[in-house]
Parts: structure tokens; C-alpha cells; sequence
């Protein structure tokens, strides 16, 4: 079966890793991905981090990166606590350079993509391994 | 007519062994199809009271099924698993009855694609075929996926199929529907060899030919007919057939030459990379792999369709698989499945596209028993790989003399380069398991539980055992690779090799009864979607005492179809909400606490928060260590 989102950095199984390696490859020529300007400033909108929550399960974000964004070694990256820069995160969304589907605001507003940030930014930093007996 | 003649037939046979026993010259005279006399279709009829042969006899001593069971016994075969049909109703009487249910041993299944799916886990265990019993045509058909399984994975199943084949002799009504011109065609793209014996000598030459050719390299699944009147024809007491000589092959290492290069290349490689995916089939494949990686100090990316090398040896680099890839300068493929996606990256976008993952001028060494076998029809030989050198060879068996030529090629100041080499790659793989143990911790807490959370609970677990992991780790996102320890061949099976769901719950429970009489504790991480092709596997794990514990990775979905219907959603920009149609096993949740109870296995759950989850896992392994299955719910991410 093939890998569905493998848009992760860091190495995995190796037959699905080497499937995501296209990073850099341009986006599908057929039609133009339909997208909104990067916002500029780095300070991301204020969001909602309930609606965030809810949203990274109906938009289907969840099915790569889990319900508390902690990625998966075969799916999608950890996308949090300490997610990468807005303009960053709504860049990729919009037009993923490897294998996740993109997020286009036809159906994904900027607004939503605001709030699931929130709900990314607004997760808890993990305890740490060596306090957790079966991790030792 | 049909009917005098089909009682007249069986009657003669049954007439001739019970009256006239010292006149069989040979049994297989007695148990090829005979035809009637001619005069039995138009003499005239006597009356019955002065006729003979119209004394109805109706019982005999022993038949051909039994010598079936002698040439099966012969074969050593430890089990044979089945769900009943008519169509071998002999053979199966004299298993249980003339071979005293004993070696083979007959394991009740309620679905074929469980017996051989159970069959399947047995023989990547035990390095040996079970048995598998399938009634004709429908119990072929309900076996074919997990047939297709075992080939793509190269795993020996040892398949007969009961038919009647001589339409004079089959009961009106059903045993026409059950019965068909060619059983094995249906399955013929996919198993290695088969068979239609007619007669009980031809049957016993089938019989050590299929198994001999089911454990040669690349092993697959074999299939001989039974024909169901072979089965009952009877057989003079006194009658003796020849059983052949069982000699399996010796296995094709690679000639000398190429070994010879293959060593050259490696030794001089700066940063040569070994990638195994089923090329450990035994113990020693491991140990001998671990021999070559050593003495070049080179890395290993296990792909793990077999338990080829240690999870925690300094040269494990499977967690770096891509990095490592695209510098290297040798790449040595042992049993690839797809060496091109190996080195290339594919991306599934609008626009399937992909380009090579290596860097130019890198040389690849393939050594693979795949290249002498190939069949057209189904295509899991995946894409033709551009290899430098092709070695059409057995890898375990070739590895010995591949490793001496190694040695015998490297020099002192190689050996100081290599010692280099292996320092960096040590501190790498220390560095990828605490980072592993790392990542392990975000969503600790959180329901549904992590499969991370999940693997490292069951590893506190189990860890102090003789344990064998008897599932795949593909859904479980390879957790327990990265934060386990396994260093036995036995502790890991690799998964379906087709990728078939439905694999899991039957193969683990094979594997299990595999590692019964070892006293091992066997576990397996097993999906929802995958337990509800064929449930009653777990019956049978409730009725043979198969210990092994099964934890439900219930994500509610077949997840892999949910991102497949998420990706068209996004593509097409109508709706990215609804992919869960069709895809999801909500409303209402399956209970597999129920399900599993209510066919007699120890189960508690569902479990949703990962507090409860490892005291419900000691409580589970001791009723596995009490040698009884155990399953509990747990509801998990998907991933």
C-alpha cells in the first residue's frame, strides 16, 4: 500500500521514507493551485484553539499526524507543541512540496488554518522520557 | 443409471479388497479410477437373492485417505489446519481416526483464509510448511487472499484441496456445485506448484514433490488434489505403496565471479550500505548477516520482511534510511521485494512522479532467489531495478562465502577506516533511540492512546520473557523496531508480503502455535479493520489453547482507505469532511472485548485511557503465560 502523507523529515521505514523524499519537486502543472498570499508578518492571527482542535479532525489532519499532532514515523510529522512559523505552516498547507494533498481555501479558509495553528501552538510540552518508567 | 453405476463402482473396488485381497497384485491397480466391467452395464439382471454381488457391502478396513495420512506423517508435518468439507471427508476421517490426530494434528479454523493464513505465521516460525485442507472449489476461493499473501511473501503453505472429479461418482445436488475441472486453477498464478493426482502412488510422488518444491528458495504455497474417490476408494490391508524419498535441495548460492566482485566493490565502497528486507529465512541468516555488516563496519537498514538483524546493534541504521541511501556509493540489496523503491522516491500527487534517490555513479548489488522465479500474470515483482550486479542466488546461503571474500580483500588501513566508520555509526544509533524515546513521549497522556504509549507499555511488559512479536509494525509506525530490542530470529515474522488485510489475526495465531511448544510469550499489535475479515480465529486460538495476546490497535477505520478517499477530497476541492464514509467502523464501535469473550477468549476492554493500559497487559500475559490467548481492546490513534 502507499504511503498517504509522508511529508516527514526524518527517516522512517525505508520503502515509505524514500517515497517522500520529493521535497523539492514543483506542484502539479494541470491547474493552478488555488491559494492566498503567505501572510507577511510572522506573528500569527489570534485562533481559535477549540475550533483548531475540532477542525484537525473533520479536515482530516489527524489521520497523518494523530489527534495531538504528535506525528507518526510512516504518516506525517509532529506538528507540535513549538509548530514552525505561520507563514511557513500556511505555505506548505496550501502547496505541499511532497506527499500531503494540499489544503486549498476553496476549502480550507485562512481563518481555519488560523485556528488549528492556535490548537498546534496552544499543546503541552510532554514529559520528559527518563520520567517515564517504561520508556527506561 | 448414474446411481447403479456410482454404487456399482465403489462396490467393485470394495468387492475386489474385502473378497479377493490376494489378488491385488499392486495397491495402485486397486486405487487408480478402475472401469466397470462392461458386462456390469448390460448383462442381464439376475435375480437379487441369487446374485453375489448385490450382497451390499458397506464398511471396509481401510482405504486411500489412510495411505494419504501415511505419506502426510511421512512429510513431518506438526499440523494441518482446516474448516471441514465434505469433498476430503475421507482424508479428514483418517486423520483423526488412522494417524490418532497426531502429527498432523488437525487445528479447527472457521474460514479457510484463516488456515492458511494461520499456516503462513507457522511457517516463518518454524521454518517448515503446516498443512492446509480446503474443500474444493469454495474452499479454495474462500483461501485465495491468504494464499496470494503467502507467495508475495515467499513463505511455504503446504495446500490440499479435496474434489470430485469423476462426474459419475459425485452425489446429486451439492457435490456438483463443490466440485470443478480444475481446482488449482484459480490459484495457479499464485502458488508454486500443483497437482491432480490419480492414483494412490501418483498421489504419494505429488505429495514429496510438492513439499520439496515448496522449501526450495524462493518457498510459496503448493497445492495437490485429493480426489474425494481416491480418498474412499478401499485398499487391500496387505497393500503396499511406495512413499518416496523426501531430500530437500541444497539452496543456489551466487558463483564465485560475481561473489568475488561484490566483495571487491563493498570492501572498496566509501560508504557502502547493506539493506536485507527477506533474507534471513533461518537463525543463521541473522548471525551471518551480522558477520558481514561487522566486518565491514557497514550500515544495515532492515526492511523487515524477515527478523534480519538486531533492532539495537551499533550498525542498525534503519531509522536513517534515506540519509544513508542517498550517500551512498554501494548499495548490497539481500531479498529486496522492490529494490527500485529502494533508490528512487515516489510522490503521489496529481502527477505521479519519481526520480532516483541515490547519487550518480552509486553501484547496487542485488543477491535474491526472486530472479529465478517469476510468474506475469499478478505483479508484485514491483519495478525493474537498474542493478550493476545481479547475483540469482539464495541470500543466506550466499552471505558465508561473500563474507570471506570480504575478509580476505581488507587491508590494515581499510580495517582502521571501517573502525572509524563503525564509531560514527554507533553513536548514530544510540542517538536515533534516544530520540526515538523522545518522540515517544508527545501524546503520553493524551486518548486515544499513542501507538508509541502502546509499544512501550507492552515492551515493559514483556521484556523480561522469551517473547516473539508475531505482527507486522507498518501500522504501528514501526514503534516497537525503534523502541524495542529484539536480537532472536523468532521475535519478529515480518508481514502479509501482499499486503492483504485479514492477514494478522490468522498468521499471529499460526505463529503462536508455532512458538507454543518453545514455551515462548507471543504478542501481536493487530488492527481492527484486519480482525474483522475472519473473527473466528479466535475461536480457534479459544479451542486448540494457542497463548498468545492480541492488542487491538482499534482506530475505528481502515485508516490506510480514510487518507487514500482524504487525498481525492483535497485534489478535487469539494468537500474535505466526508472521507470518513465508507471508511471508519463507527456508530456503533465494535466491542472486541465482547467478540473475543464470546468465543472463549480471556478479553477486557475497550481501553481508551492509557493509565489503564499497563496493568490490563500484566493481567493479559499471565493468562498467556498460563498457555491461553488473551485479547484486549485498546483504542489508539491511527498510527
Amino acid at each position: 500500500m502507499a504511503a498517504f502523507c509522508s511529508a516527514r523529515l526524518q527517516a522512517g521505514m525505508l520503502a515509505l521514507v524514500v517515497a517522500v523524499a520529493l521535497l523539492t519537486l514543483p506542484a502539479s502543472s494541470a491547474r493552478t493551485v488555488t491559494t492566498s498570499p503567505p501572510p507577511q508578518d510572522e506573528k500569527p492571527p489570534a485562533g481559535n484553539i477549540q475550533n483548531g482542535k475540532k477542525l484537525f479532525t473533520t479536515y482530516g489532519c489527524f489521520e497523518c499526524h494523530g489527534h495531538q499532532a504528535e506525528g507518526t514515523s510512516v504518516g506525517g510529522p509532529r506538528l507540535g507543541p513549538n509548530p514552525i512559523s505561520f507563514p511557513a505552516f500556511i505555505k506548505y498547507v496550501r502547496q505541499p512540496t511532497g506527499q500531503m494533498p494540499p489544503f486549498t481555501i476553496k476549502v480550507t479558509s485562512d481563518a481555519d488554518l488560523a485556528d488549528i495553528y492556535a490548537f498546534l501552538q496552544s499543546l503541552p510540552q510532554p514529559p520528559k522520557a527518563d520520567s517515564i518508567p517504561a520508556l527506561k | 443409471m448414474a446411481k447403479k453405476l456410482s454404487v456399482d463402482r465403489r462396490k467393485f473396488l470394495k468387492g475386489a479388497a474385502a473378497g479377493a485381497a490376494g489378488l491385488v497384485a499392486s495397491a495402485s491397480a486397486m486405487a487408480a479410477p478402475q472401469p466397470l466391467p462392461a458386462q456390469s452395464a448390460t448383462a442381464p439382471m439376475m435375480p437379487k437373492e441369487l446374485d453375489p454381488s448385490s450382497v451390499d457391502v458397506l464398511t471396509c478396513e481401510r482405504s486411500g485417505s489412510d495411505f494419504m495420512v501415511d505419506v502426510l506423517k511421512s512429510l513431518g508435518l506438526e499440523y494441518i489446519a482446516s474448516n471441514p468439507g465434505s469433498s476430503f471427508r475421507g482424508l479428514h476421517e483418517s486423520l483423526i481416526n488412522y494417524g490418532g490426530n497426531q502429527s498432523p494434528e488437525f487445528i479447527t479454523c472457521c474460514h479457510e483464509e484463516s488456515s492458511v493464513g494461520l499456516a503462513h505465521g507457522y511457517s516463518k516460525v518454524e521454518g517448515k510448511p503446516m498443512g492446509v485442507l480446503v474443500h474444493s472449489n469454495v474452499g479454495l476461493q474462500h483461501a485465495s487472499m491468504a494464499i496470494f499473501n503467502a507467495y508475495c511473501d515467499r513463505a511455504p503453505v503446504y495446500i490440499i484441496a479435496g474434489n470430485s472429479i469423476d462426474a459419475t461418482m459425485r452425489r446429486p445436488g451439492v457435490e456438483w456445485d463443490h466440485s470443478v475441472q480444475d481446482v488449482a486453477a484459480m490459484v495457479r498464478d499464485f502458488v508454486k506448484w500443483d497437482d491432480l493426482p490419480i492414483s494412490l502412488p501418483h498421489f504419494a510422488e505429488s505429495a514429496v514433490r510438492a513439499y520439496k518444491i515448496a522449501m526450495t528458495t524462493p518457498s510459496m504455497p503448493v497445492l495437490v488434489v485429493a480426489d474425494a474417490d481416491l480418498q474412499e476408494s478401499p485398499l487391500a490391508m496387505d497393500a503396499k505403496i511406495h512413499i518416496p524419498k523426501l531430500t530437500l535441495d541444497s539452496l543456489p548460492m551466487g558463483d564465485s565471479g560475481a561473489v568475488a566482485e561484490a566483495a571487491r566493490l563493498l570492501v572498496a565502497a566509501e560508504n557502502p550500505v547493506i539493506v536485507a528486507d527477506r533474507a534471513a529465512r533461518t537463525p543463521a541468516g541473522m548471525a551471518r548477516l551480522i558477520e558481514l555488516a561487522e566486518a565491514l563496519q557497514a550500515p544495515v537498514i532492515d526492511q523487515g520482511g524477515r527478523m534480519n538483524f538486531p533492532t539495537r546493534h551499533p550498525l542498525n541504521q534503519s531509522e536513517r534510511g534515506r540519509g544513508l541511501i542517498a550517500d551512498a556509493d554501494v548499495i548490497l540489496g539481500l531479498e529486496l521485494t522492490d529494490f527500485w523503491g529502494v533508490t528512487h522516491s515516489f510522490r503521489d500527487q496529481l502527477h505521479r512522479t519519481s526520480k532516483p534517490a541515490t547519487k550518480e555513479g552509486a553501484k547496487l548489488i542485488s543477491i535474491t532467489a526472486g530472479d529465478l522465479y517469476a510468474k506475469g500474470n499478478y505483479q508484485d515483482l514491483q519495478r525493474y531495478p537498474e542493478v550493476d550486479l545481479a547475483i540469482a542466488a539464495d541470500a543466506e546461503t550466499t552471505l558465508p562465502s561473500l563474507t570471506e571474500a570480504v575478509k580476505k580483500l581488507i587491508t590494515d588501513d581499510r580495517k582502521r577506516m571501517y573502525q572509524d566508520r563503525g564509531s560514527k555509526l554507533a553513536d548514530a544509533r544510540q542517538r536515533a533511540l534516544e530520540r526515538a524515546r523522545t518522540e515517544a513521549t508527545y501524546g503520553w497522556d493524551s486518548s486515544p492512546i499513542t501507538i508509541a504509549r502502546l509499544s512501550a507499555e507492552l515492551w515493559a511488559q514483556i521484556k523480561n520473557e522469551d517473547w516473539s512479536l508475531v505482527s507486522d509494525v507498518g501500522f504501528a509506525s514501526r514503534w516497537p523496531m525503534r523502541l524495542w530490542s529484539f536480537d532472536k530470529h523468532y521475535q519478529f515474522i515480518g508481514g502479509a508480503g501482499g499486503a492483504g488485510e485479514g492477514y494478522c489475526a490468522p498468521a499471529s495465531a499460526g505463529a503462536a502455535l508455532a512458538n507454543k511448544k518453545h514455551g515462548r510469550v507471543s504478542v501481536s499489535i493487530n488492527g481492527d479493520g484486519d480482525m474483522m475479515y475472519a473473527p473466528g480465529i479466535l475461536w480457534t486460538m479459544a479451542h486448540h489453547h494457542i497463548p498468545l495476546l492480541k492488542v487491538m490497535q482499534n482506530n475505528r477505520a481502515y485508516h490506510q482507505e480514510y487518507m487514500h478517499v482524504q487525498r481525492m477530497a483535497n485534489r478535487h476541492e469539494r468537500g474535505i469532511t466526508r472521507a470518513d464514509i465508507g471508511t471508519t467502523l463507527k456508530d456503533p464501535n465494535i466491542d472486541f472485548a465482547k467478540v473475543a469473550q464470546g468465543m472463549g477468549v480471556y478479553a477486557e476492554g475497550p481501553i481508551s485511557d492509557p493509565k489503564d493500559l499497563g496493568p490490563a497487559l500484566k493481567r493479559a500475559i499471565e493468562v498467556v503465560k498460563r498457555g491461553e490467548p488473551a485479547l484486549l481492546d485498546t483504542v489508539t490513534e491511527p498510527r
